[in-house]
């Protein structure tokens, strides 16, 4: 590779060669600790509202650096009714699911209006959110807990002990089924990819060089490979994880392939030419908001389950890490620019931070501190990095 | 022969990858305007700011000479104490201030803890009073339209003690009225001693208003004509800064049959949409037909663009009155996605602003206006919108590495074909472009008439609005005047000449 080639690769992927070296300097420090099974499954498992919320917020952030701050608050709101619906009212848990799924869209829908089609600046508005839900939340559990018993809620959102998908094979200490999964996304990835370059090479458009396809397929399969051996050897895989592929999926699909998805960006990158493009773009901001609502109760859902309870502190700093993670992973604070991909792995990258510093035992405020510390680091490099392309 | 004031010697400049000054030589003449001509990106403003210290000493070769000694700036500061103050294209004024404080910002009158208004706007108005303006020094910026803007920005430069005053395109944006009033001022400073440098695409003003005129062709100085010696005038400066005479600066349109009236508007009025009681556009009437180029000229605040953005789905104004006819049928059309679907397409005047997403490729702006033809049920197929933008680079000659490009490092030209892409891909019976050649060089322009030429060829209207009345006088075949927001005359391409036009608007001023 030539010296423009090398360069052009670093910016491109930045922040995964962080990840890489952050990830290297954490197992060197906790003796390769870090990389035991259990913790590749803590990650996961622990962080599974981060990817939810992030995904919802990057889609804010694309309209425009606008952030939502009030999805700590609905993560705790929406869990406080659902918990206060199953245990207290003895609703249905699926009846349950769906009204803590319409309440947060509900949520979302309200806040979208105000600032789509009335104008009021998102961050004042969901700095409102973020105060009024704290309080119903307060309002609903009465400032108690409520402990959450229902079984069937609990697995399905990946809490408590049995929080795995089953194994159909049963092999002692090895998770087949978690193992097979790997082995089938790998393959699906692998004809996804080959079919894309047939198709352009057959249609005679630029393909890019093979040589740097292969490489790509080659180490994202051996990732994916290796992260489902890791999980394997616990105990498979987490109810979490199946949530955030779902989500992750979804949104990319979304945001990379579809029409609405490219509103996003146009709104960011320049709302006046996209609204003379017949493009309503009240709309696309009404929909990033109401989104994020939909995605804080799912959230919320998670969080819950996790922690078989809900009380009124829960979701505190969540949309701290949500938008961290976007930050992080690429989203420009103008708008206009991020990817879901990008954004997962800024998640993981403050995931990693964490988890770390945590088996370091790190004290909790100077995790903090260098948490921090990261999120501005990250967005300096975009401000200047643009600065220097202009 | 007088004293010469300023003398850039070899002046050389780099970029990463690009020579954008090679051996670039100036000699100006105490008390003489000197223009300097070029295409877009040959290296003008380079140059300029390498005078001013924009680009500070050591980042360039060669050497500044002003007043008799050896220059070294290091930041715009030691080049305005010396008296040379550059005034940029993009007027810098701060619209929530008034002119007296935009004048002496970073200059303050006072100390540094007590800043001394009294001094401050006594000072401001008898700079004021130079440049001929009436208002007050209290006033505030946003109050003022664009012309006395600028004559703000040449009384912020004198408040400096300009001896050499950089005026970079200062009649970009200014009708021709206060083009000429600013003309004017420059002569009667250059009589009181005053030396200018100007930088303008508009040749008739240069060979109105220059001395001496330097050509720049490719970061190099090809000539410099003096007046009274050489022969000045457009044809001979275009030759220079293309390096060949364009015989032709508008391309001959094939014999194009026109047919029926395709769009018509009639009794259109449009209110301000702030200031509510006031008419933007005032009961105007006109029609375009099938295959044919219709200009509306008028000066800057007339109403054009307007009239244009309040026809394109109500994308401007408020109390719209008045009857579409498309077609011979009568059509409402609530928001700019209907105004596409009855196959309208406004390509702005304000590309940067209005037109294009400068942060994302040449592909996605090519296909924004219309992504339902490049997806199914909102699926965007990418390698069929990755062939249209390649089809459509290739049809209007955009130049550009891919179509992956990101618009915002496009030339200004290059831009414009890119905005002109995303609308023809529309697939719009009636284009109206708004000022499609505004800031971009000759040979972009010629490109830009053929493009149109093609359209009308190929049956579609395009209603054309333009400041430059040989641009209109070249392309339309039938022309409205508009002024204050009022049709004031309609002409024929037989006998449309720039007096008639001009004559139109004057006469129907109410005058201020």
């Amino acid at each position: 590779m030539s010296k423009e080639n090398v360069m052009e690769f670093i910016k491109k992927y930045t922040m995964i060669i962080v990840l890489v070296l952050v990830t290297g300097f954490f197992a060197w420090k906790t003796g390769g600790k870090i990389l035991l099974p259990q913790n590749i499954n803590n990650l996961i498992a622990q962080n599974a509202y981060v990817f939810v919320l992030a995904t919802g917020m990057l889609l804010c952030i694309l309209t425009g650096g606008n952030i939502d701050l009030s999805v700590g608050s609905v993560v705790c709101f929406v869990g406080a009714v659902g918990a206060t619906l199953m245990e207290n009212k003895g609703v249905n848990v699926w009846v349950a699911i769906i009204v803590m799924l319409l309440v947060g869209l509900a949520i979302g829908a309200w806040q979208g209006f105000w600032i789509a089609f009335v104008h009021v600046p998102p961050f004042i508005t969901t700095l409102a959110g973020m105060l009024v839900f704290r309080g119903l939340s307060n309002v609903v559990l009465d400032g108690m807990t409520i402990s959450i018993k229902n079984e069937l809620f609990i697995n399905l959102f990946g809490g408590g002990a049995e929080c795995y998908i089953p194994d159909l094979f049963g092999m002692e200490g090895f998770n087949l089924t978690c193992m097979l999964a790997g082995v089938i996304a790998v393959t699906l990835f692998v004809i996804i990819q080959l079919k894309g370059y047939l198709t352009k090479k057959s249609k005679g458009y630029e393909t890019g060089s093979f040589s740097s396809l292969l490489i790509k397929t080659v180490v994202l399969s051996a990732v994916i490979l290796w992260f489902a051996f890791s999980l394997s050897k616990y105990k498979g895989i987490p109810t979490a994880l199946v949530w955030v592929l779902v989500i992750v999926l979804i949104y990319g699909y979304i945001t990379s392939m579809t029409t609405t998805g490219r509103y996003f960006y146009a709104v960011g990158g320049n709302e006046k030419a996209t609204k003379l493009s017949g493009i309503n773009t009240n709309k696309v901001y009404f929909l990033a908001y109401a989104n994020m609502g939909l995605l804080s109760a799912l959230a919320g859902m998670l969080t819950i389950a996790r922690m078989t309870s809900a009380q009124p502190t829960y979701g505190q700093n969540y949309e701290m890490d949500a938008i961290g993670s976007c930050f992080i992973g690429g989203a420009s604070a103008y708008g206009g620019t991020g990817t879901v991909p990008g954004v997962i792995v800024g998640a993981v990258l403050m995931g990693v931070i964490n988890l770390g510093m945590s088996i370091m035992g790190v004290d909790a405020n100077y995790q903090k501190v260098v948490k921090g510390l990261v999120l501005l680091a990250a967005v300096i490099f975009d401000v200047v990095s643009k600065k220097k392309s202009e | 022969m007088a004293k010469i004031l300023l003398e850039m010697k070899n002046i050389t400049k780099t970029f990463p990858g690009v020579k954008a000054l090679d051996n670039v030589n100036l000699q100006v003449e105490e008390g003489e305007i000197h223009a300097l001509v070029g295409e877009n990106g040959a290296g003008k403003s380079t140059l300029m700011n390498v005078l001013s210290g924009i680009y500070p000493y050591g980042t360039y070769e060669g050497d500044i000479i002003y007043n008799g000694e050896l220059c070294k700036f290091a930041k715009i500061k030691d080049s305005e104490e010396k008296g040379i103050v550059i005034i940029h294209q993009e007027l810098a004024l701060i619209p929530y201030m008034t002119i007296g404080e935009n004048m002496f910002l970073g200059n303050e009158r006072g100390k540094k803890a007590k800043i001394d208004w009294t001094e401050t706007y006594g000072q401001a108005d008898v700079h004021l009073k130079t440049v001929g303006l009436k208002e007050s020094s209290r006033t505030l910026i946003k109050d003022i339209g664009v012309g006395k803007q600028q004559l703000v920005e040449i009384a912020k430069a004198l408040a400096k003690n300009a001896k050499l005053l950089i005026l970079d395109e200062p009649t970009a944006s200014l009708n021709e009225t206060d083009s000429k009033a600013l003309l004017d001022l420059l002569l009667k400073f250059k009589e009181q001693g005053m030396t200018c440098i100007i930088i303008s695409h508009k040749l008739n003003e240069v060979a109105y208003v220059a001395d001496k005129i330097t050509v720049i062709r490719d970061g190099s100085t090809i000539e410099t004509l003096v007046k009274g010696k050489d022969e000045i005038n457009e044809d001979r400066i275009i030759r220079g800064m293309v390096g060949r005479e364009i015989a032709d600066r508008f391309p001959k349109r094939p014999d194009v049959k026109i047919g029926e009236v395709n769009l018509e508007i009639k009794d259109w009025t449009v209110h301000h949409p702030l200031y509510t009681e006031r008419k933007v556009v005032d009961d105007v009437s006109l029609y375009v037909r099938k295959g044919e180029v219709v200009g509306i000229s008028g000066l800057m605040g007339a109403g054009r663009t307007e009239l244009a953005m309040s026809v394109f789905g109500k994308s401007y104004g408020t109390n719209i009155s008045g009857k579409l006819i498309i077609n011979g049928k009568e059509v409402h059309l609530k928001n700019v996605r209907d105004a596409i679907d009855h196959k309208i397409a406004y390509v702005t005047e304000d590309r940067k602003g209005n037109g294009l997403i400068l942060s994302n490729p040449i592909k996605i702006n090519t296909t924004l206006a219309n992504l339902d033809a490049v997806s199914s049920h909102t699926v965007i197929d990418k390698d069929k919108e990755y062939a249209v933008a390649v089809d459509y680079k290739d049809k209007l000659k955009t130049k550009c590495p891919t179509v992956e490009q990101n618009v915002g490092n496009l030339s200004g030209g290059n831009q414009q074909k890119v905005l002109l892409a995303k609308w023809m891909f529309a697939d719009p019976d009636i284009l109206i472009l708004d000022e499609p050649t505004r800031g971009i060089d000759v040979g972009a322009k010629y490109e830009i008439y053929c493009i149109i030429n093609q359209l009308v060829a190929a049956g579609k209207s395009v209603i054309m609005i333009s400041s430059e009345l040989p641009e209109v006088l070249g392309m339309s075949d039938r022309i409205y005047v508009m002024n204050e927001g009022r049709i004031v005359g309609e002409v024929s391409k037989e006998e449309a000449t720039q007096e008639k036009i001009m004559s139109c608007i004057l006469k129907s001023s109410k005058g201020e």
